[in-house]
């Protein structure tokens, strides 16, 4: 079996893989008679182009970097969550509740809280499949996704039944007061104008670090990564295999749920049905092709941020080029680089073979 | 390697009246930077059983599967009855009647024998008529060679020896001339072993060629006219087998001198540090394996377990470590009852001050994704930093530490654990395990698939740990390893304790009986309480051993 370098396995491959799906979506373009080139110039330019766009850009990848990291974190102790997309919506709840029910305290006392109470109601969400797994062998995927359903269909009856004030038509909970919401960065950096990137981002880097050190650096991850890896030898090792299971889908769920202070407290400072748009799932895909590596899950978030806001540009820019054109060009990145991540593996592990045999003089 | 002509698929019509079966001329193999096989030439002489011998990766495997066409060799020439071939793929070997008995049977187990000897080879689309044509042939077969066996019986429900009989008609109903076989008694009981090697010398008889790759010595001495040795990728001798001793093989093998017993002193037992009490463990479908036992080993002393693999062995082994939930009973090490209760007994008993060479080090003792520093302190981790975090700085010492003390090569700290040789990866565990300083020491097979050479250092770091005064349980199925590391034998059949032997006196037939529960004066079980045989290799056996009939209706 070939095996990769390091740095081929983190690097090479992921960029290879998404250049492939640039060309491929390059190509769907160019057939319906759009200019490529002028496309990726519009989409790099409202991702990174003026301080408004590089504000939402920054904004998504907030969200997609807590969800990659709640499905790495799970995927290192073997578990494929798939419900960050609930699990953020549930957060919602508990930030909403806690906000609400202090309406009108001042942010810096109110971020903590919602990030403790919206961590607490994610983590509740995700335990329950994490139990089911450990205790009675549900599979956490088949569980994940049902959750999903559920959270859609518990919040929708929260919202539009509990949270909704009476005289309002839309399906929303009551407003946070501006003193109450997380501050957004265009309130101290004049660069971010009208964007809605706000402290949740700093969270989200925090977020990265801590979830590295967690993993690599404390007895903790090496317990998680002894699961993933070979849960008979982690027996072995005396690690409770579904203590950690329950611990590590509660944690996932926590991280999740910070999409909900990204956007509930921080944007819409209200709880709006279906609020979580997609992010979650984005999270499976951000995850796979980070390699559940917080350097890459950084990095595809923002490749993801990028994707999402230049889209929305694009869209707006090339009347040629549709909103579901945008979607195909994501689900192809998608496509190359989880599902089909592997296909270039063998192909370029040949080659490097072949290259490092020819340097050795061959 | 260069092709003659294309037309040499079909199998030469008359043999060139030479003597050798197979040639292999200046055979070379790389895979990437390594020189598997260099400039190999063999030669095996027609109707002989010819042995080689080799430690783990000196490029038995490699050779074996360049001649079956798994591999193409980078250069040399392979002659099958004097006509060079340029072998593309099994099935052209097959051809040319070259078959080959893996070391892990390629069966369908939900299959019969009949059908697992038809697949691949069948007619036409419609299946009955080759079925009866097989079915004709296997009865000749079976006639020739005494390989009898039942063509209708579902292969799971057959004994390893059996299956492995299945693998033989396969070759020989697809013409095999020539017959490798891959360590073929690694999975046997003594019993079955000794017919595989009468099938072996009736096949021989019949003038079929047997190619026989082995680590054990000894069974080259027994069936072999010729053995070839490999060292490092290279072939250093061909020898007669009736010139030649295992002491030479050894050497030969490794390079060095190798002392194959174990010198040990009496032992000197002291206070009971193991004492197991009445247990009773179940497997992962809730079938008892381990019926009400009982034993102690004290410090000090070995006490080995032997037994046909699947006889309780392997639970008792993990219900020791804690890793199993038992149905009854109790374990004590150092006098403290050890408490199961959820799944991390193992680290309870680990903290009892018992330490676990697991049977199968890639299944449990070892995450071979991980480095070799981190797997040096896997079940130890807690020990390393205070806190939350992991003291990586003193984890990777301890790892070094080991490697120095064990000689792990190679000595890389950051090698994923996967890319290590068997034999290397065995020392990691030992290593951790051992350098702990436990009362308790559980090892099981020590020695599987471990060089000649670390045979020795494993063999002589266990009588290292007794001398020290700990209690060591010792469970293989090498019946050798057992009886020369042990103090004492206990026996184990059908999850009971049917015997114990004096290493020292005990004689292979009297463990063999005992080790297939049909020693004549041993009862099995209490009469009434025998369970009708649950598992297929128990069964068969019973079916197998000459004495049983004897032996059951004294129950």
């Amino acid at each position: 079996m070939n095996t990769l370098p390091r740095w081929a396995d983190i690097a090479l491959l992921p960029v290879l893989n998404v250049v492939l799906a640039f060309l491929v979506g390059g190509l769907i373009v160019l057939a319906v008679g759009q200019n490529p080139l002028e496309a990726v110039g519009i989409m790099l330019y409202g991702a990174f182009g003026y301080g408004s766009g590089f504000g939402y850009t920054l904004y998504y990848t907030t969200d997609f970097i807590f969800a990659g990291l709640a499905v790495s974190l799970a995927y290192h102790a073997g578990l494929f969550n798939i419900g960050p997309e609930g699990q953020a919506y549930v957060g919602g709840l508990g930030v909403i509740l806690i906000g609400l029910a202090l309406n009108g305290t001042h942010w810096a006392i109110m971020f903590p809280l919602m990030i403790i109470v919206g961590a607490l109601f994610g983590a509740t969400w995700a335990f329950v499949p994490g139990y089911l797994q450990a205790k009675r062998g549900s599979h956490i995927v088949i569980t994940t996704i049902l959750f999903n359903f559920i959270a859609t269909s518990m919040m929708s009856y929260i919202i539009s039944r509990q949270l909704k004030p009476a005289g309002v038509n839309s399906d929303e909970s009551a407003p946070l007061e501006a003193i109450t919401r997380v501050p957004q960065l265009r309130t101290f950096i004049d660069l971010f104008k009208n964007s809605p990137v706000n402290l949740t981002f700093f969270l989200a880097i925090a977020a990265l670090i801590f979830v590295y050190w967690l993993i690599w650096h404390t007895k903790f991850g090496y317990a998680v990564r002894s699961l993933g890896n070979n849960p008979v030898a982690a027996g072995y090792a005396g690690i409770s295999n579904q203590k950690l299971i329950m611990i590590v889908m509660a944690m996932a769920g926590a991280l999740a749920a910070m999409v909900a202070v990204n956007n509930v407290g921080g944007v819409q400072g209200r709880l709006i049905l279906n609020f979580v748009n997609g992010a979650g799932f984005v999270g499976v895909a951000v995850a796979f092709m980070g390699r559940a590596h917080p350097v890459g899950v950084g990095l595809s978030a923002l490749l993801f941020g990028i994707l999402y806001q230049g889209g929305q540009e694009l869209a707006f820019q090339m009347p040629g080029i549709t909103r579901e054109m945008i979607v195909t060009i994501q689900a192809l990145v998608i496509l190359f680089t989880g599902a089909m991540g592997d296909m270039l593996r063998a192909p370029l592990a040949r080659l490097l073979t072949r290259a490092g045999a020819t340097a050795g003089g061959k | 390697m260069t092709s003659p002509n294309p037309s040499d698929h079909q199998r030469p019509e008359r043999a060139a009246d030479s003597s050798l079966a197979i040639e292999l001329i200046g055979i070379n193999k790389h895979f990437g930077p390594v020189h598997a096989n260099r400039d190999i030439n063999l030669a095996i002489k027609r109707g002989t059983v010819h042995g080689i011998v080799g430690e783990n990766g000196a490029g038995k495997s490699t050779l074996m599967s360049i001649l079956y066409g798994f591999y193409t060799a980078d250069s040399g020439e392979i002659r099958v009855n004097g006509v060079p071939h340029a072998i593309t793929d099994s099935r052209h070997a097959l051809a040319l009647g070259i078959g080959m008995v893996h070391q892990h049977f390629m069966l369908v187990d939900n299959f019969t024998v009949l059908e697992n000897i038809v697949l691949g080879a069948e007619d036409s689309a419609l299946l009955r008529p080759t079925l009866n044509k097989a079915r004709e042939h296997l009865k000749q077969l079976a006639r020739d060679y005494g390989l009898e066996i039942n063509p209708d019986a579902i292969v799971e429900n057959l004994s390893v020896g059996q299956q492995q009989r299945v693998e033989i008609l396969k070759a020989l109903y697809r013409g095999a001339e020539t017959l490798i076989l891959d360590e073929p008694t690694g999975v046997l009981t003594p019993a079955e072993a000794d017919h595989l090697f009468r099938i072996l010398r009736k096949l021989r008889e019949e003038g079929k060629t047997i190619i026989l790759i082995t680590h054990k010595l000894r069974e080259i001495m027994a069936i072999t006219d010729e053995v070839s040795v490999m060292r490092q990728g290279t072939m250093v001798q061909t020898l007669n087998t009736s010139d030649t001793s295992p002491e030479q093989l050894a050497e030969l093998m490794v390079g060095r001198r190798v002392l194959l017993r174990v010198e040990k002193g009496p032992a000197n037992p002291g206070k009971v540090l193991l004492d197991v009490k009445d247990l009773i463990v179940s497997d992962d479908f809730k079938v008892p394996r381990v019926k009400n036992v009982s034993f102690q080993v004290r410090a000090g002393e070995i006490v080995g377990i032997a037994g046909v693999a699947g006889n309780g062995q392997s639970e008792l082994l993990e219900s020791i470590a804690g890793m199993r939930d038992q149905l009854g009973g109790t374990i004590s090490v150092n006098g403290n009852v050890l408490s199961l209760d959820g799944d991390d007994g193992a680290k309870r008993a680990r903290d009892a001050g018992l330490a676990h060479v697991p049977e199968d080090r890639l299944r449990m003792g070892l995450i071979t994704n991980f480095a070799a520093w981190e797997n040096a302190i896997l079940g130890y981790q807690d020990k390393y930093g205070s806190g939350l975090g992991l003291d990586i700085a003193k984890a990777r010492e301890t790892a070094t530490e080991y490697m120095k003390k064990f000689d792990v090569r190679p000595a890389s700290l950051d090698l994923k654990t996967a890319n290590f040789s068997g034999g290397n990866q065995q020392k990691i565990v030992l290593a951790r395990e051992m350098e702990r300083d436990p009362d308790v020491l559980i090892v099981g097979q020590p020695t599987r698939g471990v060089d000649i050479g670390a045979i020795e250092f494993i063999h002589n770091q266990i009588i290292k740990m007794r001398d020290a005064g700990k209690a060591i349980l010792l469970v293989s199925v090498e019946l050798d390893e057992i009886r020369s590391l042990s103090d004492r034998i206990l026996v184990m059949f059908d999850g009971h304790i049917v015997g114990e032997a004096d290493p020292a006196t005990a004689d292979e037939t009297e463990l063999g009986l005992l080790m297939t529960g049909s020693h004549p004066d041993r009862v099995v079980t209490e009469p009434g309480t025998l369970p009708e045989h649950e598992t297929p290799i128990q069964q068969t056996l019973v079916q197998m051993s000459p004495k049983n009939n004897a032996g059951r209706e004294t129950n």
